[in-house]
């Protein structure tokens, strides 16, 4: 008796459960982007070049446009101003990173040409980013990069050329390889020093 | 939208400007009361501290002059941790890091989320269609990877004698942030094979973006819209954050509108320029991610003086990136002897944890510190452990311009005899 009045309240309850009980559908919440929607919102470029678009420029293209619209902030010779940072550099910025005063710059720092080209691209001119078109990004990164000499004034970037450019700083990093960086972490290395 | 401004201001402004325009409009004067008084009830609806409670966050080189004069503001505010009781912080006090940029003026009905890249089927989502979805609401820190740095912009401040817990410790915070796991909207999108990291973005006007192995991001992060039971902040990300508890504060993006799931790291400019840490031997490391376990006297800490000898309580806050906080033990003779301090709940996974232990002072000087191990074991290194680890020495620690990354190291407060706490990192 008291058996099967159990058997009833659980097979009542196993029913009125089971509409929840179910692994629900969560399809409908959310909806299928266009790819135009995707297009416009994918800015990214990674370091082996996805995600650059077309487009091309070259450092003597750049100069005026970074005397128009960067200068005012980095410098004419994208030496560093009162506001924006210095972008050039090269050995003797390498050098100090062994020093109390470490100099990160563009030039000096950067482990890749790509990245130079994103961030002009998302970010600047400061507060008035989006405003450039492709190549004139890819003219200003030239720029950048002819003043610290690790391109010549009329070397073309464009998607194929930037992610070959060979950053004076690419091996100042540990671990070497990005690959690493998640089986480092899983072993619970710390700033480089692995258990 | 200038968010100096407060509502409550806004309120009186917009108020007047409508008592004027009744006037204006209304062929009877209304009495002068009705003209200037506040709508009480108005004032009532959101709420205020006590005017005389005065504590907030300060600039760290973030000098408001300049900001006015319309040059980029350096760096961020700090949170004013020696104020504050409890384990959680006032949404208003919320330290702020966000590379001199405004919060951008976001329309949550407007804002849309992106989920694309390497996926089977990419989807958006408006705020509205996140919130049907399940919910967690989980207690956690977020701290930048600078917070207590000796070096770096904020470094003379930071070790000054007078050095108050907020100069030294002030950019960290914890919430209890709600939201939808990101592991539930990937698993929506089917995460196809190869895929090893995610980009995140946000809505600011830099676009920060930033690379996180896909480990994190299946495992315990966030898409958060609920900041301490209403909407995130609009200096914290309204309407959308990513929280992935436990690690540097870059990490967890602001104003969140896309996350493309990708197979390399895609080099942002945080993630190679700004955050790496370089040492000494010249090579900088990069993707740190993890913060380790970290704690400080906030009562009586810095600048703060005791009135007289006599019983007090020592309170403080620990936290780690590696879990939950299992032990805190303090000292009052600078690290001699130490003594297990209570832990206060809720002691929360990759959360702040308040502890307290009693303690007498006699009058004459002491120093007090504070020492906590998390779940995994880990335990708060002194300065010269961290500076092993740096492979340097305490001096480089003290000199170095550059700021060191996850400093987490033990940080004593001295009592003078006058009852006065200062700063004794060094
Ligand atoms: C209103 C001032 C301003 C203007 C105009 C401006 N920048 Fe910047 N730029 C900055 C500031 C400030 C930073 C540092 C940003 C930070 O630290 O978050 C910066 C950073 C950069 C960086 C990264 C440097 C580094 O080491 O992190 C690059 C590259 C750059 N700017 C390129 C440009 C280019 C190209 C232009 C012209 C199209 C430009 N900027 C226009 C202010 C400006």
């Amino acid at each position: 008796m008291r058996f099967s009045k159990l058997l009833a309240v659980g097979i009542a309850l196993l029913a009125s459960r089971a509409a929840l009980a179910q692994t629900p559908s969560y399809k409908g919440v959310g909806r299928t982007p266009t790819q135009e929607e995707i297009q416009t919102m994918d800015i990214s470029a990674g370091p082996d070049g996805k995600g650059l678009p077309a487009g091309q420029g070259t450092a003597k293209e750049g100069a005026p446009l970074f005397a128009a619209k960067c200068a005012v902030c980095h410098g004419a010779n994208a030496e560093g101003a009162k506001i924006g940072p210095r972008l050039t550099g090269g050995q003797a910025e390498i050098d100090s990173l062994k020093t109390l005063q470490p100099v990160r710059t563009v030039g000096g720092y950067w482990p890749y040409a790509t990245s130079v080209w994103d961030y002009i691209n998302r970010a600047m001119p400061r507060n008035q980013a989006g405003t450039l078109s492709p190549s004139e990004v890819y003219a200003l990164t030239a720029f950048i990069l002819a003043k610290s000499n690790i391109i010549k004034e009329d070397d073309v970037m464009d998607a194929k050329t930037l992610p070959k450019v060979q950053m004076p700083n690419r091996n100042g990093f540990v671990p070497p390889r990005y690959q690493d960086v998640v089986d480092e972490h899983k072993r619970g290395c710390k700033q480089g020093v692995c258990p | 939208m200038n968010p100096k401004q407060s509502d409550r201001r806004n309120f009186l402004k917009n108020g007047a400007a409508l008592a004027g325009l009744a006037v204006g409009a209304a062929t009877t004067a209304l009495p002068a009361a009705a003209e200037t008084a506040p709508d009480i009830d108005e004032l009532h609806k959101y709420g205020e501290r006590s005017p005389l409670v005065k504590s907030v966050r300060i600039g760290s080189i973030n000098n408001p002059e300049r900001h006015l004069k319309d040059e980029p503001v350096a760096f961020g505010l700090k949170s004013p941790l020696q104020d504050q009781v409890g384990m959680i912080t006032p949404s208003s006090l919320h330290f702020i890091v966000s590379h001199g940029y405004e919060p951008p003026d976001l329309d949550p009905r407007e804002h849309r989320f992106l989920i694309h890249g390497m996926v089977d089927r990419p989807l958006i989502f408006t705020v509205d269609d996140l919130k049907r979805l399940p919910s967690v609401s989980r207690f956690h820190f977020i701290e930048c990877h600078g917070n207590s740095s000796p070096g770096g912009p904020g470094g003379p401040e930071r070790k000054a004698v007078i050095a108050t817990a907020q100069d030294t410790h002030g950019f960290t915070s914890c919430s209890l942030w709600t939201g939808v796991p990101l592991s539930l909207l990937l698993k929506e999108a089917g995460v196809q094979k190869g895929a090893t990291w995610i980009l995140a973005e946000g809505a600011d006007a830099s676009k920060h973006s930033k690379s996180i192995p896909i480990g994190k991001a299946l495992d315990d992060a966030i898409v958060a819209y609920g900041m301490n039971g209403e909407p995130i902040r609009p200096e914290q990300g309204f309407p959308l954050r990513l929280v992935t508890p436990g690690w540097q504060g870059i990490n967890n993006v602001k104003w969140l509108r896309r996350i493309e799931v990708v197979d390399e790291p895609y080099m942002a400019m945080m993630e190679t320029s700004r955050y790496p840490s370089v040492k000494l031997d010249g090579k900088s490391r990069w993707f740190e991610f993890e913060l380790g376990p970290k704690s400080v006297i906030t009562r009586p800490s810095g600048g703060q003086r005791l009135a007289a000898r006599g019983y007090y309580e020592i309170s403080g806050l620990a936290w780690s990136g590696g879990g939950a906080i299992r032990r805190v033990e303090v000292s009052a003779d600078g690290g001699r002897t130490w003594k297990d301090a209570q832990l206060h709940d809720p002691v929360a996974k990759k959360a702040h944890t308040r502890f307290s232990a009693p303690w007498t002072w006699d009058g004459e000087e002491a120093v007090l510190q504070s020492r906590c191990t998390d779940d995994q074991g880990t335990v708060q290194p002194t300065v010269a452990e961290v500076a092993k680890l740096w492979g340097a020495d305490v001096d480089y620690l003290k000199k170095t311009s550059a700021i060191v990354g996850d400093f987490n190291a033990i940080q004593p407060w001295k009592v003078n005899r006058d009852g006065s706490v200062q700063n004794a990192l060094f």
